[in-house]
C-alpha cells in the first residue's frame, strides 16, 4: 500500500478538484427522476402495447431507483417485486394479444388526445400546486421515533409533522398536507380504471339475440371479458405450442 | 473501502465514494464476466466427460482453456443480424435488460464476510426481486424478434419463471426466519463454526428445502431439465433463435451469471456461506488476531470458501443437465405446483414449529451464535466483532 499512498498527493491533485465538488447524491436523484418521468411520457405517447410495458418497467424500476437513492431499501425491493414484477405478467398479456394482427397498435383520434390532454393537465396542475404547498423538510428538531421508521411520513400525510419545531406550529393552523395531493394521485387512478372498464367492456348487441331471450339471464359480465380475450389470443396455445 | 480511501490517500468523501463505487461495480462485473468465460468452458469439458469424450483440447494448450476466449472472438466478429419484421428498439435492448437485471443482483451478493458491493438490510429480498426481471429481456426478445419459435420460447419462459418464483420465495423464507434477518451478511455470519452450524443441518425440514430450492433455482434460471424456453429439439433455439454474436452472448452471459448468482445465495443461504466445512480461521487464531494481515487473509479464505461453494453448485447444475432428459411443459407445471409448492409450505411450517420447539437446534449449539440476537448484531458488543472493525486499513469493499 505504500506506494500507493506515496500516489496520492498526485492523485488528490489531479482527480479530485472537478469530481469532489459534483454533488453526486443530486446527480443520481436527478437522473432516476427524469428517466422516470420521460419514461411515463413515453407510456402515453407509445402506440405499441409491449413497448408501453417497457417504458411502464424502466418509470417503475426508476421509482425503485429513487427509493433506494432516499435509504428506503425495503421500499425499493417491493417496488420492483410488486409493481415491476407485476408489470411482467402485463407484459405477458401484452405479447399474447399483440401476437395477432388487429391489437398491435393503439391508435387515439385527435379528439380523444385532445379531451386526454386537458383532462391529465388538469389533474397534474391540481397535483403540482398540493404538492408544491407542503413546506420543505427540515432537520428534525428533536427525533421523536427511533430507529428508521415510517412513521413520520404517516403523520406528514396528515399534516403532523415530526420537524416542525411546536413554537413554529400554532395549534389550529391549518397545515398543508400531502393528503391532498395523495387523494389527487387516487382520482387519477379513478380516471384510469373507469378508461380500462371502457375499453375492456365487452360490446353487446342493441338487440338480444333469441338465445338470449330464450334464457332471459344475461350472462355475467367477467365472463363475457374472457371469452373476449379468448378470441383476441391464443393463450393457451401460445403456452404450449400448439400449431400457429 | 470509503474510509480507507479518506485516510490512507486523504481523498474527499465525495471522491472516496465515487472511487469505491466504481471499484465494486467492476470488481462484480468481472465476477459475470470471468465466471461465464470458465464456466462455458467447463460446461464443455462436463459434458465431454459425461457422454465419454474429451472436449477441447487444443485451443490454449492442454485443456483447451482458452476455448472461451476463442468463443468470445468468434462471436465478435459474427455479423449482427436482424430479421425484417422484428421491433428494432426492442430487439436491440431485450439483451441489456437480462443482463442487466443479472449484474444488479450481484450487488447486494456478499462474497465474504462483508466484502458485498453494497449491503442491503434487505438483500435476500433484494435479489429474489431482480433475478425475476431477468425474464423481462427474454419476453421481449421473443416478442420482438417476430419469429414463432422465439415466441414460444418466451412465453414458457415467462410462464415457468413466474410459477417458481412462488416456491424459491418459500424456499428462501426459511433461512431468513431462522436467521431473523434479510441480511445476507447477517445470515452466512450466523452459520459460522463447524458444518453442522449450517442452515441445511439446522433440522430436517431445512434439509427438504434445500433441495426444493435447488430445484427452482435449476427451473428459474431455466437450466435443464427445465430448458424449454430454448428447447432446440423443438423450438430452434427458443427466445434467441433469430439472435448473433455478442447480442447472443449477452443472453448467455445472463444465465450464466444467473446460475452463479443461485448457487452463491444457495451457498449464503444453507451452506454457510463463506465460512468453510472447518472454522480453519478460528482455529488458526485469526479471527481474534489483531495483525494488519489477518482480516484481509480471514476474507480471503471466505471467499475462496464462497467461490469454491458456488462453482460445486454450477458444476452439480451441469452434472443434472447432461444427466436427466428434458421436462414437457405440464411436467414442469405438476412439478412446481404439485410438489415444489406444497413441500416448500410445509416444510416452512415445520421448520417454523421446529424454532418454537427446539429454538437451539438439535444438537448443542457449539460456537453459534445465540438466536437472540437480532439485525445489527454483528455491530454490537454481544456478537463477534468484525475482524477489525475500527481499522481503518481494512478494505472493506462494502462503500
Amino acid at each position: 500500500m505504500l506506494p500507493l499512498a506515496a500516489l496520492a498527493p498526485w492523485l488528490v491533485g489531479s482527480v479530485s478538484l472537478p469530481v469532489a465538488a459534483i454533488n453526486w447524491h443530486s446527480i443520481m436523484f436527478l437522473l432516476f427522476a427524469t428517466v422516470a418521468c420521460l419514461a411515463a411520457v413515453a407510456v402515453v405517447a407509445a402506440d405499441n402495447v409491449v413497448r408501453m410495458a417497457l417504458y411502464l418497467v424502466v418509470s417503475l424500476a426508476a421509482t425503485a431507483g429513487l427509493f433506494f437513492l432516499a435509504g428506503a431499501e425495503f421500499v425499493g425491493a417491493m417496488q420492483l417485486m410488486i409493481y415491476v414484477g407485476g408489470t411482467l405478467v402485463l407484459l405477458v398479456f401484452g405479447v399474447m394479444l399483440t401476437a395477432q394482427a388487429p391489437f398491435v397498435s393503439i391508435k387515439s383520434s385527435g379528439g380523444d388526445r385532445v379531451l386526454a390532454g386537458i383532462v391529465g393537465a388538469s389533474l397534474f396542475a391540481a397535483l403540482l400546486l398540493a404538492a408544491l404547498s407542503v413546506p420543505a423538510w427540515r432537520q428534525p428538531a428533536s427525533m421523536q421515533v427511533t430507529g428508521p421508521s415510517a412513521t413520520p411520513l404517516g403523520m406528514a400525510l396528515v399534516g403532523v409533522r415530526v420537524d416542525e419545531p411546536p413554537a413554529d406550529a400554532p395549534a389550529g393552523s391549518s397545515q398543508s398536507s400531502y393528503l391532498l395531493a395523495f387523494e389527487i394521485v387516487s382520482v387519477h387512478l379513478l380516471v384510469v380504471l373507469v378508461g380500462a372498464a371502457y375499453l375492456a367492456r365487452a360490446k353487446r348487441r342493441k338487440v338480444p339475440r333469441p338465445i338470449e331471450v330464450a334464457a332471459s339471464v344475461e350472462p355475467p359480465e367477467s365472463v363475457a371479458e374472457h371469452a373476449a380475450i379468448g378470441r383476441g389470443g391464443r393463450a393457451s396455445s401460445v403456452l404450449t405450442g400448439g400449431s400457429a | 473501502m470509503v474510509e480507507y480511501l479518506t485516510n490512507t490517500f486523504g481523498l474527499s468523501g465525495t471522491l472516496a465514494w465515487t472511487i469505491a463505487a466504481v471499484v465494486s461495480a467492476v470488481l462484480v462485473l468481472n465476477v459475470i464476466a470471468g465466471g461465464a468465460l470458465f464456466f462455458i468452458w467447463a460446461e464443455r469439458k462436463v459434458a465431454a466427460r459425461i457422454q465419454d469424450r474429451l472436449g477441447p483440447t487444443r485451443t490454449g494448450g492442454r485443456f483447451g482453456w482458452l476455448q472461451s476466449l476463442a468463443d468470445g472472438i468468434k462471436l465478435l466478429a459474427k455479423e449482427d443480424l436482424m430479421p425484417d419484421g422484428a421491433d428494432g428498439l426492442l430487439f436491440r435492448i431485450a439483451p441489456y435488460v437480462s443482463f442487466c437485471a443479472s449484474f444488479c443482483a450481484f450487488i447486494a451478493l456478499p462474497f465474504a464476510f462483508e466484502v458485498v458491493g453494497l449491503r442491503l438490510n434487505v438483500a435476500v429480498f433484494f435479489v429474489v426481486a431482480v433475478l425475476g426481471l431477468e425474464v423481462f429481456g427474454v419476453i421481449i426478445a421473443g416478442y420482438a424478434s417476430a419469429s414463432k419459435w422465439s415466441l414460444f420460447g418466451a412465453m414458457r419462459e415467462a410462464a415457468q419463471v413466474v410459477s417458481y418464483e412462488v416456491p424459491l420465495g418459500m424456499c428462501v423464507v426459511v433461512p431468513v426466519m431462522l436467521a431473523g434477518s434479510m441480511d445476507m451478511v447477517t445470515i452466512g455470519e450466523k452459520q459460522a463454526g463447524w458444518f453442522w452450524n449450517w442452515y441445511l443441518f439446522h433440522d430436517p425440514f431445512t434439509f427438504v428445502v434445500f433441495w426444493v430450492y435447488v430445484t427452482c433455482a435449476v427451473a428459474s434460471v431455466n437450466r435443464a431439465p427445465f430448458d424449454l424456453a430454448e428447447a432446440e429439439s423443438e423450438l430452434v433455439a427458443g427466445f434467441h433463435t433469430e439472435y448473433s454474436g455478442l447480442r447472443w452472448s449477452f443472453f448467455f452471459m445472463a444465465e450464466y451469471g444467473s446460475m452463479v448468482l443461485v448457487s452463491a445465495m444457495a451457498a449464503v443461504l444453507f451452506l454457510g456461506g463463506w465460512n468453510g466445512p472447518i472454522p480453519v480461521a478460528s482455529l488458526l487464531g485469526l479471527s481474534e488476531g489483531t495483525g494488519d494481515t489477518a482480516p484481509y487473509l480471514v476474507r480471503l479464505l471466505g471467499l475462496a470458501n464462497l467461490l469454491g461453494k458456488a462453482t460445486l453448485g454450477v458444476l452439480i447444475m451441469m452434472w443434472i443437465r447432461w444427466t436427466l432428459p428434458r421436462l414437457r411443459i405440464d411436467q414442469v407445471m405438476t412439478t412446481c405446483l404439485k410438489y415444489c409448492t406444497p413441500i416448500a409450505a410445509v416444510m416452512f411450517a415445520g421448520a417454523m414449529l421446529w424454532q418454537i420447539v427446539l429454538p437451539g437446534g438439535l444438537l448443542p449449539s457449539v460456537g453459534r451464535p445465540g438466536g437472540e440476537i437480532r439485525e445489527g448484531w454483528l455491530e454490537g458488543p454481544g456478537g463477534r466483532a468484525p475482524a477489525a472493525p475500527a481499522d481503518a486499513s481494512v478494505a472493506q469493499v462494502r462503500p
